[in-house]
């Protein structure tokens, strides 16, 4: 039987509550959400909190909504909302191409994009996600709110920018015209992390790229933004020959290990194969988007 | 701690360690055994429950996070006696083998049709897709629901 080891169990009521709390008990303290990965990591003692606050009742971090050229997404969000918001699927449907692969719809039901990220799983779907559309995320302390881009949260695997006595509280994303995405994974299995992911985030203007951002998940020890596409690919017309390039290129600034999924050769064929995929996908929606 | 877990409709309180996950509090203190505890990873989704309305797995989950809130397990599907159209579609249909996998397949499987009545196959088999049958009765267990799906809508007709 997995059980966690003895811990302290308390519900916060409030975002400062929280902040107060992790505050007031130090290291020992984490913030528990969906629980997905730190429950499974308390089992088998990989995380040994002495004091969990649980921040399921923070309505208040759970929405996706737009404020003027951004749509903000709370922490609390679930995998559920994200594979079911309309804002979503009109702006990003890379969110809805990842979340219907994440987990299975009852893990859906409890997992949050705040937890997701917080927990900079080189394998997860969402900080790739979030990496090739060039989202920007709000932490908050004590002190007040810094806003940080993806570049900056990750800061190497399982560990993000987020600080002992801070909060991840919301994920931005800018809206700007001709943007299309998409996101592309290969499972073993139903619900499984992936072998390799691949999202990409494409923005047209006139016919030829303005902005590019490709990302990989389950290609490395963290999450791999591939900045060289964009160097590719700016101010070209998106073509078969330059997804092929990007897709070369993505084959070769990854870095997987091999393990049960497979080798490493194969793997970097595969992140190839989904980033020439997620870039055509990407293209074909920003290009629909601007006719 | 104490906690106070509305199971099927019955306050139950209890001290607890907070450590304790929520399908050993459900087994140990209303005994309600109905709810497996599988892989102990949220992979199998033997112990698939609801909580406040939504199917979730209790392997997965503090008790203390259910703490005030509303529990429905396999043993709360039967109303008065009379099984849920889930409960009747898998008897009806042959979907179990062993079992093992029963309680949290019908609690997917409920879930789904109290949001979408009439789902089509690849929709169930998405559904139950949390939750591994070792005796590969998938088939039947996708028929299973479509029937309960059919025969909820005829009970809606005749009333």
């Amino acid at each position: 039987m997995q059980t966690p080891a003895p811990c302290d169990y308390e519900r916060a009521t409030s975002v400062e509550g929280a902040l107060a709390s992790l505050a007031e008990h130090g290291p020992g303290a984490r913030l528990i959400a969906g629980g997905h990965s730190l429950l499974p990591m308390m089992k088998l003692r990989l995380a040994t909190p002495e004091h969990l606050i649980d921040i399921n009742d923070l309505e208040e971090l759970a929405y996706i909504e737009r404020q003027g050229d951004e749509i903000r997404i709370g922490a609390m969000t679930r995998h559920v909302e994200l594979l079911k918001s309309d804002l979503l699927a009109e702006h990003f449907p890379l969110f809805a191409d990842a979340e219907v692969v994440i987990a299975d719809p009852v893990v859906r039901n409890r997992g949050t994009i705040g937890g997701s990220l917080c927990q900079a799983d080189p394998g997860e779907d969402l900080s790739a996600v979030c990496s090739a559309i060039k989202a920007e995320v709000v932490i908050r302390g004590a002190a007040g709110e810094r806003v940080v881009s993806m570049d900056d949260f990750h800061v190497g695997p399982y560990v993000t920018a987020v600080g002992a006595d801070e909060m991840l509280t919301e994920v931005r994303v800018k809206v700007r015209p001709g943007a299309g995405s998409a996101h592309e994974k290969v499972e073993r299995r139903a619900g499984d992390f992936a072998i390799a992911a691949a999202s990409a985030g494409v923005w047209v203007a006139g016919g030829t790229v303005a902005d590019v951002g490709v990302a990989l998940a389950a290609a490395g020890p963290f999450t791999i933004d591939v900045a060289r596409v964009g160097e590719l690919m700016r101010g070209k017309p998106p073509s078969e020959e330059l997804f092929e390039q990007a897709g070369e290129i993505a084959a070769e600034d990854c870095m997987p290990m091999a393990d049960t999924r497979g080798p490493v050769d194969y793997k970097r064929h595969l992140v190839g194969v989904l980033t020439k995929r997620a870039l055509r996908r990407a293209s074909e929606r920003a290009l629909q988007r601007e006719a | 701690m104490q906690v106070t877990i509305t199971i099927n409709g019955e306050e139950v309180t209890r001290e607890i360690e907070p450590r304790m996950l929520l399908v050993h509090f459900i087994r140990e203190t209303p005994g309600l055994t109905g709810t497996h505890w599988g892989c102990d990873t949220s992979n199998c989704g033997a112990c698939i429950v609801h909580v406040d309305g939504q199917a979730v797995k209790s392997c997965t989950m503090l008790a203390a996070m259910a703490d005030g809130r509303e529990v429905r397990t396999v043993e709360g599907l039967e109303r008065d006696g009379v099984l849920d159209p889930i409960q009747e579609g898998f008897h009806e249909q042959h979907a179990l083998h062993c079992g093992f996998c029963t309680p949290g397949m019908m609690m997917a499987s409920r879930a789904l049709l109290n949001e979408n009545p009439d789902p089509t196959r690849e929709e169930i088999r998405e559904a139950i897709s949390g939750g591994i049958c070792r005796c590969t009765g998938y088939q039947n267990i996708v028929n299973a629901v479509r029937w309960a799906a059919a025969r909820e809508a005829e009970v809606k007709q005749e009333a």
